[in-house]
């Protein structure tokens, strides 16, 4: 198989743009997650920003809704001190890659520095990124069912705090993989970081054909795949599964796919819980399980600003000079 | 205008030819092979010495994009670089815009193709108006018309009943129904093969059971209706069986395979790049495989073009909203002579494949050098280098995975009817 055009990488092999997890390397991703680490104190100082992107314009281009990611850009953006600009985008008016790119050129023209894009194709950050001028980058907010970058580094950010290392990592996904940006990106980041075994646990119809490619085991059932894992991470479960034949209802799914106390005492017994939200409670983890002791749920929202503030000032960086 | 095309290798599978010589040319006919009629003085002389002669190309599949999209391309600018690569005929798919469902469209196609004269052009009636599936065509006057054969292109028709009278109706005139199998409620809006390159990249994917399921259903409903039925564009190894075992039954049908399927796998794509972006999706390995050796077996009759021209607008964008298709006509003959070289096929064979084949399930009496055909020939360099290019390509559409690619084999001379349609400028 060919892999993408890695347009990430400038002439030193440095981040330019943030578009996939796929293409990077371990020290890359390591570089990340050691810049985050410096970020995350300023957090709870109390001036919580920095002055490392004063004069920078970044704008925000929503696509397609979201709440906590934007507010977590929004605010990474500000404690780095750079302007943000936020729009959210209705499709409909660019439903063809020419407007989509005339959209991107307009802002542009505004001098901007950084797009920070969400939009429900796969490809389409890849698509900009390859449209913006040389010394604009490019963050990937999540697109289609290809990636969301942003959330596996700081879901890697929040094992790396509790487990201090990969290496020897037993990792479990369980949901729908087959619509999921966030463990596609997490399945690459697990496989680069050096995790000991990546498992997806989910129905036939909720796995992409030939999962097993991406460096994952396949499992059926919670009762073999939670054992002796050391993360378990749930992935939403969106309501338009059971209207399209792919499950039959929340409660069957939460039967079989759902993690209850039960299930969660199969894993290792100081295994973490995560969920990248916004969770529903009751359909794919049972509430005692999101507010439980092993659950870190609400640490990854917090770890979510001060990973992006690492990404958007390493891209900021090692852009191309202007003009 | 007396013709002598002399010192090439004339290549002539409907004959079983492969002999250097000469070949003559009355008119519109062919008047001599090997020998010269008597007293025939020509008035042109083209020598083709270390040139391959054979039968004018025909093209089962080729959207010229006119009446309604001629900013992707026009009869003009298609039917000339149709010329440029060899093709002397050209079957036009009915999904134009307005569609292929009036003589008015018919007439039109056929009368700008006339006017500009390079490749004839073959009209494909729409089985259904405006392609919708649900009410026949003047299918007759269609015919009567100047429509070769009926088709939906790729709007499958959802509902079986109506597919089957469609087929009996076609089937009352003997017209040929060209079908492309794919079950849209299987295909799902999908714009890449189901397999590993689409699940790593997020693509919404198509199964290859859209495609053997159609294939089935059609090939069913061929045993109760009796219509003749041309298999177009088949992506899948299993489709191939599939149609061996019917043709084994004894039932009227033939297959055609696109020529880019010949060459390209989904692991073969840059991925996002729309450049690959084709319906049926660009498959496994083992799918190409299993379409080579079909092509070898004769399970696949004929190998077309499926040439679909685009503006660069509607290329640009994330992949699954880009236009799907390739711009093929103008790489058929040097993808041909790739097939020949890796021994994938023997050049007999391959020239079969695009002249005899199509021109048999047509029912065209072209296609052949035999004396008293019309004069449909193709005059190639088999070992020309050239590369795709603005300079080289003519086709409106550049939308080609092979794009800068170098290519060998290249037209010298096109042929349509007696008349030298294209000569390659020096």
């Amino acid at each position: 198989m060919r892999k993408i055009e890695n347009l990430q990488l400038n002439e030193q092999g440095q981040l330019q743009h943030f578009l996939s997890i796929e293409g990077l390397n371990k020290s890359t991703l390591t570089e990340i997650l050691d810049t985050a680490e410096s970020f995350a104190s300023i957090s709870s100082q109390d001036v919580k920003k920095v002055p490392l992107l004063r004069g920078k314009t970044i704008v925000n281009l929503f696509f397609e809704n979201s709440t906590r990611t934007r507010a977590t850009f929004e605010l990474a953006a500000a404690r780095l001190s750079a302007d943000i600009l936020s729009m959210s985008i209705a499709t409909s008016s660019t439903s063809k890659g020419e407007s989509l790119l005339d959209t991107i050129h307009n802002i542009e023209a505004m001098q901007v520095d950084m797009f920070v894009v969400r939009h429900s194709l796969s490809g389409a950050a890849h698509f900009i990124a390859q449209h913006v001028a040389p010394h604009v980058s490019v963050i990937n907010a999540g697109d289609g069912q290809h990636e969301h970058p942003t959330q596996a580094m700081l879901d890697m950010f929040t094992i790396r705090r509790a487990k201090q290392q990969f290496t020897g990592l037993r990792v479990a996904i369980v949901g729908d993989i087959l619509h999921s940006r966030v463990a596609r990106s997490q399945i690459q980041a697990l496989n680069i970081l050096g995790a000991e075994e990546v498992r997806v646990i989910a129905p036939k119809t909720l796995l992409p054909t030939d999962v097993e490619s991406l460096g994952v085991t396949v499992y059926y059932d919670m009762q073999s795949g939670l054992k002796d894992v050391d993360v378990v991470i749930m992935l939403r479960l969106q309501k338009e599964r059971m209207s399209s034949a792919l499950l039959p209802s929340e409660s069957e799914y939460f039967k079989c796919y759902g993690l209850s106390e039960d299930k969660l005492r199969l894993a290792h017994k100081d295994a973490i819980v995560m969920h990248p939200g916004p969770i529903n409670r009751g359909v794919e983890i049972s509430s005692k399980v999101a507010d439980g002791p092993q659950s870190v749920i609400l640490q990854q929202v917090n770890n979510g600003i001060a990973v992006r503030m690492a990404v958007l000032s390493m891209t900021m960086q090692h852009r191309k000079e202007h003009g | 205008m007396r013709l002598e095309i002399i010192n090439g290798r004339l290549i002539d599978p409907a004959q079983d030819i492969d002999q250097k010589g000469a070949l003559y040319i009355e008119k519109n006919k062919i008047v001599g092979l090997l020998n010269a009629p008597a007293g025939f003085v020509a008035d042109k002389t083209i020598d083709a010495q270390g040139q391959i002669v054979c039968p004018g190309f025909i093209d089962l599949s080729a959207r010229l994009r006119e009446p309604g999209q001629s900013n992707k391309g026009t009869i003009e600018s298609e039917t000339k670089a149709a010329a440029s690569a060899g093709f002397t005929s050209l079957c036009v798919p009915p999904d134009s815009n307005p569609v292929t469902d009036s003589v008015e469209v018919v007439e039109l196609l056929k009368d700008k193709a006339e006017k500009y004269h390079y490749s004839q052009v073959y009209p494909v009636a729409a089985l259904t108006k405006k392609l919708a599936g649900s009410e026949l065509s003047s299918l007759y006057a269609l015919k009567k018309a100047g429509c070769i054969a009926v088709s939906q292109a790729h709007h499958p028709i959802q509902d079986l009943l109506i597919l089957r009278r469609a087929m009996e109706y076609a089937a009352t005139h003997d017209l040929l129904l060209i079908f492309c199998p794919q079950e849209a409620s299987l295909s799902n809006g999908g714009c890449a093969h189901e397999g590993a390159m689409a699940s790593r990249y997020g693509l919404p994917s198509i199964p290859y059971a859209a495609e053997t399921i159609a294939l089935m259903q059609c090939i069913e409903l061929i045993e109760v209706t009796g219509c003749r039925v041309h298999f177009s564009g088949i992506s899948c190894a299993r489709s191939v069986t599939l149609i061996s075992k019917a043709k084994k039954m004894g039932l009227a049908l033939t297959a055609d395979v696109a020529m880019h399927q010949l060459h390209l796998t989904d692991d073969d794509m840059l991925p996002y790049d729309s450049a690959y972006h084709v319906i049926p999706p660009l498959r496994s390995e083992k799918d190409k495989q299993g379409l080579l050796a079909g092509v070898r077996k004769g399970i696949i009759d004929s190998i077309c073009s499926d040439h679909q021209p685009h503006d660069k607008d509607a290329k640009l964008g994330a992949f699954p909203e880009t236009e799907a298709g390739i711009s093929s006509l103008e790489s058929v003959l040097p993808l041909m002579m790739r097939l020949v070289e890796q021994g994938d096929l023997e050049l007999m064979q391959a020239i079969a494949k695009l002249t005899i084949a199509p021109a048999n399930i047509l029912g065209l009496d072209t296609g052949s050098l035999a004396e008293g055909q019309v004069a449909d020939v193709c005059v190639f360099d088999p070992q020309k280098k050239w590369q795709v290019n603005q300079q080289s390509w003519l086709s409106l559409g550049r939308n080609t995975p092979f794009w800068q690619e170098m290519m060998q084999a290249k037209v010298v001379h096109t042929i349509q009817a007696g008349k030298v349609i294209y000569t390659q400028s020096l």
